[in-house]
């Protein structure tokens, strides 16, 4: 097994792109997510990548799209206020079915908010974010170590469903270091027939378009698009268990409200409490199954958050509405500690609805 | 014996654009340009949103449609993917070059990037019906401003050679007009001069093409034409804004 | 065992680098590790802090909220913390640039003169090395080879010749 390095989470996406073949970045400045381009800008030029700091996010979203379309493995990265900007050509590449790779290390808003850990752009990240019907496969790591491995993913899925792949950071996964090792297996990006890369005058011209003036036509790729959807709904649906077997009550987070919750977790079950957590690892598509099942046995279940409550909706979906859902949250940087969430498994131990 | 054909690189489909309208002229001298440097099969094309937002059906490279005034920087991510093979240009009108797409404009040619941008300036919105574009002359009756351009509410046009010639990066400005044969000749000229720079590696060439846009200035396209030699032509002098080869006697 | 570490100071107290000498030191052993600093505008002159989670098993939150280790290196880092610190724990506190001592008295106060030290020593600016050496021996954890690989992978091979100051600086806190 190759060492282990330790680095921080920002870095080892941008190592793990890197490692994916990923060879154009495109970025604008935003904390907390700078040491992805840092990374980058450090390292393309030595590998005969490209990293280029764009005028604003509008830009660097839509070189994203002309790199794409010339049938390169690319990414971008921001942080809240600037995916909203890069929202616009999100939908384009969406609409355009070009695979491209995004990186949103979370902070809390709206509005320019703050520059502490959040995770109240879950709407915006699994509901699509820009105009129209679209939706983003979104992976939300959990340690370093997934940073890199779930980036990996990341390009691998975006080219397989010619798709914008979201990974869904914090700026705590982003900022911290822990132990990392790149050892994966990395399959190669597949022919992209479809590539603007110049006719050489052996084909008919490749178009990469969104436009589509006549209604019907406009019609029949939706209902195309939204065929692929339903097969990563089947397919691509990631999650961890965490002391379910016996649960009673479930805690359901990802991110780093997943990491203190599982201190919580822990602490409970020494108390004697029946407790275990679902951690999804894809929000979109957002993993109904082991929730639905536990909705059978379980009598409560808690969604610990960084917003306002948005992922309890996915929640309340997937277990049909049967149990009770709370919400244990934190927002505008805050955290919640493993003592409030441990309080709200005690409270729901008690039959506690809120 | 043929006398007259449609330039390989462009599509043996009609034009839908309006009578009279002169973005049918200037993508004959797109594709002509082509044509004549042998480079349709390494050459990408940005269409913009605007009237000429499904240029991609009409040329027979490969086509991109990008979003409102992002083409510069959809080129960019083109250009950057194969600098060696990619043949780049954009095709844009005035509100998406000079009006949402004034950063991507000006960023481009800042870096100098290597890419060819066509920019048509018919000094009105013409696909959303005729509105008031950040090119429409003082005084100009168009739907947004229907007592005339007041330049004390809404400011003036933006001269868009004059202002890129400011910068370091580009290498080449020229601002045509395709209203008249000689005219004509000259844009042509012009435009296969910005595709040589970027095959030689020159880096950001602009050309300016004074249009017109007979439908939305309420008038006929022989009207048309003239009020490019009267109004556009005297506020928007033709010529060459910037030639960093030529001044440096290369 | 899980240790939980906050180091807590200016910034350019080297506070970032001393928790990830231990980070690197603990992962160089096998245990499990995170370093978690605060960041944005205070990281550039204001207060600094660095969470740092030693343990035998999987880390959960990588943040510290109650340490088992205090490292306090100037006064309002003490103020602001002493009290968050877990009864049995330990403080470590630069007594060259904080005069007070504890007032909880179920908690160790452990009082270096560091910054003093590194300046009298041709050491400065190593205040943070001097204390980080006094905990791994007070832990009874001083372990030359992994120090010397910790010490490798904190500092650059372009900053090759600041390792002997730092080897002197975790020594000279070692013996203190």
């Amino acid at each position: 097994m190759a060492e282990k390095v330790l680095m921080k989470g920002n870095e080892a996406i941008a190592e793990a792109a890197i490692i994916a073949g990923c060879r154009h970045y495109f970025g604008y400045p935003i904390t907390p997510q700078t040491e992805i381009a840092a990374y980058m800008a450090k390292r393309m030029p030595k590998i005969g990548g490209t990293f280029l700091q764009a005028e604003s996010e509008l830009a660097a979203i839509s070189m994203v799209y002309g790199a794409s379309a010339a049938g390169k493995r690319v990414m971008t990265s921001s942080s809240s206020p600037g995916i909203s900007l890069k929202s616009e050509g999100i939908s384009y590449i969406a609409g355009s079915d070009l695979p491209a790779v995004i990186v949103n290390a979370q902070r809390g808003g709206p509005g320019l908010g703050g520059i502490q850990p959040s995770q109240s752009d879950y709407f915006q990240a699994t509901r699509g974010g820009g105009h129209g019907d679209y939706h983003m496969i979104v992976l939300t790591p959990d340690s370093v170590q997934e940073m890199a491995e779930l980036t990996v993913k990341a390009f691998d899925l975006a080219d397989k469903y010619r798709m914008p792949v979201m990974i869904l950071a914090d700026g705590t996964i982003g900022q911290m270091m822990e132990p990392v090792s790149f050892d994966f297996e990395v399959k190669a990006a597949p022919q992209k027939p479809w590539a603007t890369t110049g006719t050489q005058m052996k084909r008919s011209h490749n178009v990469v378009n969104s436009l589509y003036l006549k209604p019907d036509e406009l019609e029949r790729t939706n209902f195309e698009r939204f065929e692929k959807y339903e097969t990563i709904k089947k397919n691509e649906a990631l999650y961890e268990e965490y002391m379910m077997d016996d649960a009673e009550i479930v805690v359901a987070a990802f991110g780093i409200a997943a990491r203190v919750s599982k201190n919580a977790v822990v602490a409970a079950r020494k108390e004697g409490i029946k407790v275990g957590l679902i951690r999804p690892v894809t929000v979109w598509p957002f993993p109904d199954e082991p929730f639905a099942k536990a909705a059978k046995t379980a009598k409560q279940f808690i969604s610990v958050e960084l917003s306002m409550g948005q992922m309890i909706e996915d929640v309340k979906l997937a277990t049909g509405c049967k149990v009770p859902v709370t919400l244990c949250n934190r927002v505008g940087g805050m955290i919640p500690s493993p003592a409030e969430v441990l309080d709200a498994i005690r409270n729901a131990a008690k039959g506690g609805k809120n | 014996m043929v006398v007259f054909d449609k330039p390989k690189s462009l599509a043996d489909i009609p034009f839908h654009y309006c009578p009279g309208c002169t973005h049918g002229i200037v993508h004959r001298l797109v594709a002509e340009a082509i044509d004549e440097l042998g480079i349709e099969g390494r050459t990408i094309g940005i269409a913009p949103v605007g009237c000429s937002v499904m240029a991609y059906d009409y040329f027979n490279c490969d086509m991109i449609e990008a979003a409102h005034g992002r083409a510069p920087a959809v080129a960019t991510g083109v250009k950057r993917a194969d600098p060696e093979n990619n043949i780049v240009f954009t095709y844009q009108g005035d509100g998406d070059l000079a009006s949402i797409g004034m950063a991507e404009t000006v960023h481009s040619a800042a870096r100098n990037e290597n890419i060819t941008i066509i920019f048509i300036n018919n000094a009105i919105y013409g696909m959303t019906g005729g509105q008031m574009a950040p090119t429409s002359l003082p005084g100009q009756i168009t739907q947004t401003s229907p007592y005339g351009r007041d330049v004390k509410h809404c400011g003036y046009p933006v001269k868009v050679c004059e202002m890129l010639a400011q910068l370091e990066g580009p290498e080449y400005l020229e601002r045509v007009a395709v209203n008249s044969v000689p005219h004509i000749r000259a844009a042509k000229k012009a435009i296969k001069k910005a595709f040589e720079n970027q095959i030689n590696g020159k880096g950001f060439s602009l050309i300016e093409v004074i249009s017109s846009c007979p439908t939305n200035w309420g008038m006929t396209p022989e009207k048309a034409l003239k009020w490019i030699d009267d109004a556009m032509i005297p506020y928007y002098p033709l010529g060459v804004y910037k030639d960093r080869s030529a001044q440096k006697g290369e | 065992m899980t240790t939980h570490y906050l180091f807590a100071g200016f910034g350019g107290q080297g506070i970032l680098f001393s928790g990830k000498l231990l980070a690197y030191k603990g992962l160089i052993e096998g245990k499990n590790v995170s370093w978690l600093p605060s960041y944005g505008p205070e990281m550039r002159g204001g207060t600094a802090s660095c969470s740092v989670i030693i343990s035998d098993e999987p880390i959960g939150a990588p943040i510290v909220l109650e340490p088992d280790v205090l490292i306090a290196m100037n006064l309002p880092s003490l103020d602001r913390y002493e009290g968050s610190v877990v009864p049995g724990g330990k403080v470590y506190v630069d007594s060259s640039l904080i005069e007070r001592k504890l007032e909880r008295t179920d908690i160790e106060g452990v009082y270096i003169p560091a910054t003093k030290l590194a300046g009298e020593n041709g050491m400065d600016g190593l205040a943070n090395m001097i204390i980080a050496g006094k905990i791994i021996a007070d832990a009874k954890e001083w372990n030359e080879e992994s120090i010397e690989k910790a010490l490798g992978k904190c500092i650059s091979a372009r900053h090759a010749d600041m390792l002997e100051i730092n080897r002197k600086a975790l020594l000279s806190g070692r013996d203190f």
